[in-house]
């Protein structure tokens, strides 16, 4: 009976793409608009992955997300490098800042000045330069990947800084030595790195000016005892990298409303499939309500049609996916290549299956309940 | 002119109806379909119900077969009592015992001609192949051995309740229940299907009951049955060796 409820899905071709469209639709929406949240979430930890060669950050607990500064003391840094179980501890600058491209192009930046003598926070990969030419005077090291749209100039320039030119950081002048390759930010400002003492200079005068302090554990040291010990003798908060993108993602998913928009785009998605999955599929069975009484008549019993329903349901339900995600997935790969937020771990296919799973269970169910009521009689009705 | 013919005995009859009814609506619009009826219809007989639109016959066959709770009396088919059975037993037993042809054919435009007529055999788990093997040798009898792999859409009328006639006895049923199977087909071609179904559904251990307007097609019938306003109203049985001679066998409903 199985391939005659096959037959009787595909024998309504019409019927059959609506359902698979569907079907297919609300699996993209949900798995794009899922993928985009999580690649947005994902690079709002960028600087911190890009910067991650400690074990701890020290930081103001009021600190909420990675840009977020509220300047320390410099002597932090001493206390933290005096704490038992800490191997280093070097200071970090990082900050918004305002500047201006060599043809008046006026910008803001966000500035990283890493420890002079260790260079720790320094990006993975270089692409042009070494780390090391930091320290030529005026030194500053651009994104490659991103320079192209974020540091184009506007006013007469007509083309991109790169390495070699000059422009001027709040009114000082800053010479672009060398350029690495950075993860996708949330934060649309270019992030520029130089040394701490060059980064102070930069940067207007407050009396505090240290933004973090990052801290290495010595080998064999617990952290958590070590963490304890920093908060204590600084008064502050030590976190973990991945403590640190966490608050920062949870920050903005939350200040922003972005997890409300993507929330709401993902609900609409599963609303939209339901819907338009659910009516087509219960046209369907009214449109065949005919046959299931005839069938009922000839000795179907409740169970067999409702298992000849659930496998009609299924073979739409898989092949709609199927085509969802693979839509959803081609469009994040276009997204990915214009530099937009796009990522697609496991999970988001597994929980748009389960999604498309609930969304053909009610239509079937829905369906199910007309054919379970129907009276066989019916099919004596001329 | 009529003659009296005898009742039959319990052991010849495939279905027995007594004092039979069934109720629609409720208390304030309740409607009697079927108000008392007595029926016998003997193994191998052909039984026509007639009657105007509306005077139940449909209802009694609906009951008969199985597929609609009588609400009151007694409904024996094939010695079992239909109205105590529970909807799982009743609708095995009807997969096993009866065979439906229907006005509109009801076939499953999606499905070919031979697995239209499997379908009896499939419900009962017969193994695919041999179940369509079983469809193609019917087709064969009633006539369409060319046209096993068309679809419904690709037959003609009479073709399609030849389809319908093989599909109601793929499966050897002891009882065969007609609704209206020549009202859709002209003249000609009505008379071929029943001269079809007389042919082909015949046996001794095989009954058949055929609701119709079609007077046409009386002539097939062994016995006729009229129905009025939820009564059977008179029976007249078929003359053995005139089948236009009509010999009376009395009235067995009453009020309920």
């Amino acid at each position: 009976m199985y391939i005659v409820a096959l037959k009787m899905l595909l024998g309504d071709r019409l019927k059959y793409y609506g359902l698979i469209a569907g079907i297919a639709f609300a699996a993209m929406l949900i798995s794009q608009q899922s993928a985009i949240l999580v690649g947005f979430t994902q690079q709002t930890g960028a600087f911190i992955r890009d910067t991650a060669q400690a074990d701890l950050w020290i930081m103001d607990p009021q600190v909420r997300f990675s840009q977020d500064r509220v300047p320390l003391r410099d002597t932090m840094v001493q206390l933290a490098r005096g704490t038992p179980g800490v191997a280093w501890a070097v200071p970090l600058f990082q900050s918004f800042e305002r500047a201006k491209m060599p043809d008046g192009t006026s910008f803001t930046l966000i500035l990283v000045g890493l420890d002079d003598a260790s260079l720790v926070g320094a990006p993975p990969l270089m692409v042009e330069g070494k780390l090391t030419d930091l320290r030529r005077d005026r030194g500053v090291l651009i994104d490659a990947r991103t320079s192209g749209s974020k540091l184009r100039m506007k006013n007469g320039g007509q083309r991109a800084m790169r390495v070699g030119d000059h422009f001027s950081i709040m009114d000082h002048d800053a010479h672009i030595v060398g350029s690495y390759q950075g993860r996708t930010s949330f934060f649309w400002e270019p992030v520029i790195y130089t040394t701490y003492s060059r980064a102070l200079s930069f940067a207007a005068g407050e009396r505090s000016m240290l933004s973090f302090v990052m801290v290495k554990l010595a080998p064999g040291a617990d952290r958590e005892i070590t963490r304890r010990a920093l908060q204590q003798r600084t008064g502050l908060a030590a976190r973990t990298n991945e403590e640190f993108v966490q608050i920062t993602a949870d920050y903005i998913l939350n200040e922003t409303g972005i997890l409300l928009n993507f929330g709401f785009a993902v609900l609409l998605g599963f609303a939209i499939g339901a819907l338009v999955a659910g009516q087509t599929f219960y046209n369907f069975t009214l449109d065949n309500l005919r046959h299931y009484g005839t069938l009922k008549a000839m000795g179907v019993s409740n169970g067999q049609l409702a298992r000849m329903l659930f496998l009609q349901v299924a073979v739409v339900a898989l092949f709609g996916y199927s085509i969802g995600i693979g839509m959803g997935a081609g469009l994040g790969l276009l997204m990915s290549a214009s530099g937009l937020a796009f990522s697609m771990p496991w999970q988001i296919p597994a929980v748009t299956l389960a999604a498309i799973g609930v969304v053909c269970l009610l239509a079937a169910w829905i369906s199910l309940r007309r054919v379970f009521a129907l009276e066989p009689a019916v099919v004596f009705k001329g | 002119m009529h003659e009296s013919v005898g009742q039959p005995a319990p052991s010849e009859v495939a279905v027995r109806c007594r004092g039979l009814t069934r109720l629609f609506g409720s208390e304030e619009n309740r409607v009697y379909a079927l108000r008392g009826i007595d029926l016998d219809i003997r193994h191998g007989e052909l039984m026509m119900l007639v009657g105007p639109s509306g005077c139940g016959k449909t209802t009694l066959i609906s009951v008969i077969a199985g597929i609609l709770d009588g609400s009151d009396g007694l409904c024996q088919v094939l010695g079992e009592d239909v109205r105590a059975m529970n909807p799982a037993r009743r609708t095995r037993w009807r997969g096993e015992n009866i065979g439906f042809v229907f006005q509109a054919y009801n076939l499953l435009p999606a499905l070919t001609a031979t697995e239209n007529v499997a379908i009896p055999l499939l419900v009962r788990q017969t193994p695919r192949p041999a179940a369509l093997a079983a469809a193609r040798q019917m087709l064969a009898q009633v006539g369409l051995a060319e046209r096993t792999d068309a679809l419904p859409g690709q037959l003609s009328g009479g073709q399609q309740q030849r389809v319908a006639i093989a599909r109601a006895l793929v499966h050897q049923p002891r009882l065969l229940v007609c609704d209206e199977p020549t009202s859709a087909l002209d003249h000609q071609t009505g008379h071929q299907v029943m001269e079809l179904l007389r042919a082909v559904s015949t046996s001794p251990d095989r009954s058949l009951v055929v609701v119709t307007h079609d007077a046409r097609i009386f002539e097939f019938a062994d016995r006729i049955a009229h129905i009025d306003d939820g009564l059977i109203v008179d029976i007249v049985a078929r003359h053995p060796e005139d089948p236009h001679r009509l010999l009376a066998t009395g009235n067995a409903s009453h009020e309920p």
